[in-house]
């Protein structure tokens, strides 16, 4: 306690001005014992569950082992890397599982603005209401999602046949989870709908950080609505903009729970949680998921890395350390 | 507003019934087919055209056919969620305090970390897990699932509490050390009542979070000894072997949705400023 006490009422003083670059005093050591006795605990647990079993898959996947034939373990370097790259499922699974996060992401952005900006305009009583409606999505388990779309779509339980049968292409006997495009079609709603909101959320508080006076200087100058947005709103939310896009890609790269329900993976849809999912835990084969496991973790340093060089996003500013 | 043109007004009285339609299509579907009857399931129709309770009875019913693969699922799903959600309020609490407050090298380490696993492939360390988890005996248990679940809750709740934290008046502590209260006194009366909603926003979202997950819960668990609802409903089965465990599903689907949709409605102002606090800068 005396640590802290020494501690609380310098901080005050010292606070707007930016600690120089002096030699440690007792206090600043105290503080920053303080600091990690506090943020420690969670710092732990963090690496703990993460750092430690992603290098403990690492270490796995560089054996052959399968729990049907433990004893049969044993060091073979990077074949299991060998394997899987050589597989076409691989490639396949890699393959959907990139479509479906550009198609999601790119029409949740176009939406997500869409609604935030219906939110941002709306008189405060509706915006209440807009923004409660919003939200139900967004709290709604991804499972239930699934299996609210799936019976929807189904040839056997659904309605969307018989609603849509005057649609070319859609009729009663339109079975949508026997074939690769119209089941990925379904998946990506699914996701869609459950994940928009957040977006929305999130490009509204963008929104409302675009100055009023920029947006004001334009009309005057008699700016139509289009120039507005293009000139104004969106330059200023391009920050706000690409933390979402990318908070988003790499959820939407991880996506498992709606194509478990709806397809399993049938008739080309396999994702690459869902492969990593089966060799491990359905198949057993330990190395040959960890390989699986260590790769996807890569691909979403690689999306994360390719982010930043491109569209300079420095993620620790904007997400309010800076 | 007054003076809102008549077009205008039903121009946004047909954007709100668009979205209001948008957000709660789905979830009245499911809601419409949890009350249809087993024989009419497949009837083609949004509404039932007779209103039951079968398939409720099912899952909830003393002899309901998926009552014992239902109700103790929800139970582990209520409380592997709330404990998973508790610790992680704490830690979080106490980090975010020692972010936004303090000054002690590695603040931006832990930051990073909190976004680095926030960001980490679910997937990638469950194989790992499942094997340890075997071998230690924590597979299929509580704790099983809680420790994985920490890796969820976590993240966000120090990223959106450090930026709740950093929006307090901090000099309210002084000025109660001032008047002669101790450092913790004055944390205590003067800090906790401003902090409090903020903790309990962040494990609001947190829940959601725990609540929703189906990966770790599927992979790591294989009885009802811990099986959470999520993974619960994909072994859901028909009454017998011809039939679809649809109405089952849908109903056990409501059951799940109900708190959510009412912890929306009463506590949406703050989910909302606690979902961008955390992510925009606050």
């Amino acid at each position: 306690m005396t640590t802290e006490a020494q501690r609380a009422p310098t901080t005050a003083v010292q606070a707007p001005a930016k600690p120089r670059k002096v030699p440690k005093s007792d206090r600043a050591k105290a503080e920053a014992r303080l600091g990690w006795y506090l943020a420690g605990p969670a710092f732990v647990v963090m690496i703990a569950v993460t750092v430690y079993p992603i290098i403990q898959a690492f270490f796995d996947s560089l054996y052959r082992y399968r729990l049907t034939a433990p004893s049969d373990k044993a060091f073979v370097g990077l074949h299991n890397y060998q394997v899987v790259l050589s597989d076409s499922l691989f490639w396949q699974s890699l393959g959907v599982t990139l479509f479906i996060t550009v198609v999601t992401v790119a029409v949740e952005v176009v939406l997500g603005f869409g609604l935030a900006l219906v939110m941002h305009r709306a008189v405060k009583t509706l915006r209440g209401l807009l923004r409660t409606a919003i939200l139900v999505p967004y709290g709604i388990i991804t499972v239930v999602s699934a299996f609210a779309w799936f019976y929807m779509f189904d040839i056997t339980s659904g309605f969307i046949n018989h609603w849509f049968d005057w649609v070319p292409g859609i009729s009663e006997n339109l079975n949508w989870f026997a074939q690769q495009g119209t089941s990925l079609f379904v998946i990506c709603a699914s996701e869609i709908w459950k994940t928009t909101p957040f977006i929305s959320l999130l490009l509204l508080a963008g929104l409302s950080q675009v100055p009023t006076e920029l947006d004001e200087a334009a009309v005057v100058d008699g700016a139509t609505w289009g120039q507005r947005l293009r000139r104004v709103t969106l330059p200023n939310m391009k920050a706000a903009i690409m933390v979402a896009v990318l908070f988003r890609a790499l959820d939407a790269f991880r996506i498992f729970d709606n194509v478990f329900i709806m397809t399993n993976g049938a008739n080309k849809t396999t994702v690459l949680s869902l492969l990593a999912y089966r060799t491990s835990i359905v198949r057993l084969e330990i190395g040959l998921g960890s390989a699986i496991s260590v790769l996807l973790f890569l691909c979403v340093i690689g999306i994360c890395w390719l982010f930043i060089k491109l569209f300079n996003v420095d993620l620790a500013s904007q997400r309010g350390e800076g | 507003m007054g003076a809102m043109s008549t077009r205008l007004k039903i121009g946004w009285a047909v954007i709100t019934v668009v979205v209001l339609v948008y957000a709660l299509f789905p979830v009245s579907s499911i809601l419409a087919t949890s009350f249809k009857l087993p024989s009419e399931l497949n009837s083609g129709t949004f509404l039932p055209q007779h209103w039951t309770w079968t398939n409720y009875n099912q899952i909830l019913g003393p002899n309901g056919t998926a009552r014992d693969l239902f109700v103790p699922a929800l139970r582990n799903s209520i409380g592997i969620s709330l404990i998973a959600t508790a610790i992680a309020a704490v830690l979080a609490t106490l980090a975010a305090y020692a972010i936004a407050r303090l000054d002690f090298p590695g603040k931006r380490l832990i930051l990073t970390t909190a976004l680095g696993v926030s960001i980490f492939p679910v997937i990638s360390i469950v194989t790992p897990l499942f094997n340890l988890w075997r071998n230690i005996g924590l597979y299929d248990t509580w704790l099983g699932l809680i420790i994985p679940y920490l890796s969820l809750t976590l993240p966000i709740s120090i990223w959106t509490l450090a930026a709740f934290f950093r929006q307090i008046p901090w000099e309210l502590e002084q000025a109660a050390q001032v008047d002669g209260a101790t450092t913790w006194q004055a944390f205590r009366k003067a800090i906790v009542p401003l902090a409090a909603p903020g903790v309990f926003t962040t494990a609001l979202i947190a829940f959601f979070i725990a609540w929703n997950d189906f990966v770790y819960g599927i992979s790591l668990t294989s009885t009802s000894r811990a099986r959470p609802v999520p993974a619960a409903l994909a072994f859901f089965t028909g009454a017998s072997q011809f039939e679809e465990p649809t109405g089952a599903i849908s109903a056990a689907a409501v059951i799940v949705t109900i708190p959510v949709v009412i912890l929306v409605l009463l506590f949406q102002r703050q989910i909302v400023s606690g979902l961008t606090q955390g992510a925009v800068k606050g």
